[in-house]
């Protein structure tokens, strides 16, 4: 009944053109358009190879590490895109919201699917890497999409809060920009997990949902050598605790914006 | 505080029910958008100014009528179409809306200059509640409507205003829908295309669709519209049939037009002089009343109240009457002049000076000033200047200028 309402035909054309005014608009007046889509990803990936693998060194007891680097920074650029374009979504949108009677979270769900669609097609950039690498695909490829619902779950709980809070308190961008940053490197992917000595440290590292679902996927995909957070606490139960804070995050910010949607076209 | 969106439950013939709906907006005294006012308040509670916009509002729309929301600005009649249309939430009431409502605050809502006329179609068409395929249904009739065939792959940025307001109205007014909301949006266009809008209005009324109108002009609500509400200070003034509720905007009109005149123009005015002949006031009388507004050739009699300081012998009284620009008399007179003897004033003495002028008067505010000075002019004993003010109404702009003078028109 709810998933109906929020689907529906209405709901689905809004949503359909909202995404495609800002893909249109995306690339407008630039010679090669697109394509940037895909040439972006590749050349950032050049640069990280160039630096981490070839002049670092890094990660040399990890295979395919050029492929494992790319898949964390992938997922967590698709993380930072989300939150960082929902967060000022509702007050950019602010002429609509104060015109028209459109559901509001469709507006924030509209730069999720936006940041979707870049993460489609920079996996589409890291599937190509994977082959030209030799990487195997093992059955445990098939959790692979779980682990990228749930990093998709956990991104729209921290945007439907931070779009929610950001009409009333301007603060939030500065703040979430720091943050981003201390999250980045609070999370191992530029680095292997295993650099980190202090088993404890490892342990707090890996309750941040997104270290979790980067470390399980590179796992899935990339290498069983991956220390996921199973391993690190000794119990496949131990996934539970960072999947856990994935649905209060949800919750949260599910609650929050529902509660202050009600006066976005007052306070924007 | 609940909100029944298309619920079947609305009374049957009712498309909108508004019931004791109030709102408040609360606004911070020290607006807080940062983080850091907040650490530094959580100890003291913040303070809000509430600003109570609409208080009790109630009233019902019946399906197939053209309803009328008439009041001044910032009389609230916005913030109650916003509620309407559900952007806003009431704090207090209920709204019933019984079918499909579409909202018109502001025509061409998300258009983006970046776009193809077809693209904006698409999407203003999703933003105001339709699937793709009902505004594919209808683009055709839109862009016709427009007259805008061979532009609709062009950006929108490449179009005249007059085309890109052409295209919005006619989205506005081709969507389906069983009850509209326009705020203020009729006066668009050239004439050509506005006797079509209002073609389609007709149109509307025909298949008995649901039509509010919000405006602060008159003329647009009485020509359409059955029945309204007078909204003024944030709560109903008048719910009727639009003759009555426009009436009754009238009559407000013209009593704060008065009252505006007896409080704002008390610093324009001026009185000079006063020694040996004091002015004690001016106003205009009917019939032996006092009375500010006339109808079309009533008496209008002004009067000077004055008190002699000294005795003085046949003083000159003079009128000069002037629009509020205060530029050229539109008529002026005096004692001397028609040759009236005003007689001896004693000092203490006091007298009335009556003129008593036919009102040819075109529909305006007009303005009194005058004089009164010693036999000769020579000397000026007091002067004034919008001592008092009148006002004219009921020619209903017959005629222009500022007089209406009695007039036959012959052709041979």
């Amino acid at each position: 009944m709810l998933v109906k309402k929020i689907l529906s035909k209405q709901n689905r054309a809004l949503l359909h053109e909202l995404v495609a005014t800002d893909f249109k608009l995306r690339y407008q007046g630039s010679v090669i358009g697109y394509a940037w889509s895909l040439l972006r990803p590749l050349l950032l990936f050049l640069i990280l190879y160039l630096v981490f693998v070839k002049f670092l060194r890094l990660g040399q007891d990890v295979p395919h590490f050029p492929i494992y680097l790319l898949l964390g920074i992938v997922l967590w650029n698709f993380f930072a895109e989300m939150t960082n374009q929902s967060l000022s979504s509702i007050v950019a949108r602010g002429d609509l919201i104060r015109k028209v009677r459109i559901p509001r979270w469709i507006v924030v769900l509209s730069s999720s699917v936006s940041a979707l669609i870049n993460l489609a097609l920079n996996l589409l950039v890291v599937a190509v890497f994977m082959i030209i690498n030799g990487v195997d695909i093992t059955f445990s490829a098939v959790w692979f999409p779980f682990i990228l619902a749930q990093v998709y779950v956990f991104s729209l709980g921290v945007s439907l809060f931070l779009g929610a809070a950001f009409v009333k308190y301007r603060d939030i961008s500065h703040i979430w920009e720091v943050a981003l940053q201390a999250l980045f490197y609070l999370t191992p992917i530029l680095y292997p997990l295993t650099l980190v000595t202090n088993v404890t440290l490892q342990k707090l590292l890996l309750l941040n949902p997104m270290a979790q679902a980067i470390q399980d996927a590179r796992n899935a995909l990339v290498t069983p050598n991956t220390l996921t957070i199973a391993e690190v606490f000794h119990n496949s139960a131990a996934r539970l605790l960072p999947l856990l804070l994935t649905v209060a995050m949800v919750i949260v910010g599910v609650l929050y914006f529902k509660k202050e949607a009600k006066y976005f076209a007052e306070n924007i | 505080m609940s909100e029944t969106r298309n619920s079947p439950s609305a009374g049957n013939d009712a498309a909108i029910v508004v019931s004791n709906i109030s709102k408040m907006f609360k606004l911070p005294h020290e607006r807080v958008s940062s983080v850091k006012s907040i650490l530094v308040n959580i100890a003291r509670r913040r303070t809000y100014e509430k600003q109570q916009v609409l208080h009790n509002i109630s009233f019902e729309i019946k399906k197939g009528e053209f309803f009328g929301i008439v009041g001044r600005n910032g009389s609230g009649k916005s913030t109650l179409l916003k509620l309407l249309s559900g952007i806003y939430t009431p704090s207090k009431g209920h709204i019933k809306v019984n079918g499909k409502l579409t909202p018109f605050i502001e025509l061409g809502v998300g258009f983006n200059p970046e776009l193809t006329g077809r693209e904006n179609v698409f999407l203003n068409g999703a933003l105001l509640g339709f699937t793709r395929k009902e505004t594919l249904a209808m683009y055709d009739d839109i862009v016709e409507f427009a007259e805008l065939e061979r532009f609709m792959d062009q950006k929108l940025k490449n179009y005249s205003s007059g085309m890109q307001v052409r295209l919005a109205f006619s989205i506005a007014i081709q969507s389906k829908s069983d009850i509209y909301l326009f705020d203020e949006v009729l006066a668009v266009g050239d004439y050509a295309f506005q006797q079509k809008c209002y073609e389609h209005f007709k149109y509307l009324k025909s298949i008995k669709k649901t039509v509010v109108l919000v405006s602060h002009d008159a003329s647009a609500l009485q020509m359409f519209c059955t029945n309204g509400v007078l909204i003024e200070n944030g709560e109903v003034q008048k719910v009727g049939t639009i003759q009555e509720v426009l009436k009754e905007y009238a009559r407000q009109n013209v009593h704060r037009e008065e009252e505006k005149q007896s409080k704002g123009r008390t610093a324009k005015k001026q009185v000079e002089g006063g020694e040996a002949v004091k002015l004690l006031g001016v106003h205009t009388e009917l019939s032996g009343k006092k009375h500010k507004t006339f109808r079309p050739y009533e008496k209008i009699t002004v009067v000077y109240e004055v008190e002699a300081r000294q005795t003085v012998e046949n003083p000159v009284v003079g009128l000069v009457i002037q629009d509020a620009s205060g530029g050229q008399p539109i008529f002026a007179t005096n004692t001397l002049d028609q040759n009236e003897k005003t007689g001896i004033l004693r000092a203490g003495e006091r007298k009335q000076i009556k003129f008593t002028i036919d009102n040819i008067f075109n529909d305006s505010t007009l303005y009194i000033s005058g004089a009164v000075a010693n036999q000769d002019r020579s000397q000026v004993y007091v002067r004034f200047f919008n001592a008092a003010s009148f006002t004219t109404l009921g020619w209903d702009n017959t005629a222009r200028g500022t007089v209406y003078l009695p007039h036959t028109i012959e052709i041979q």
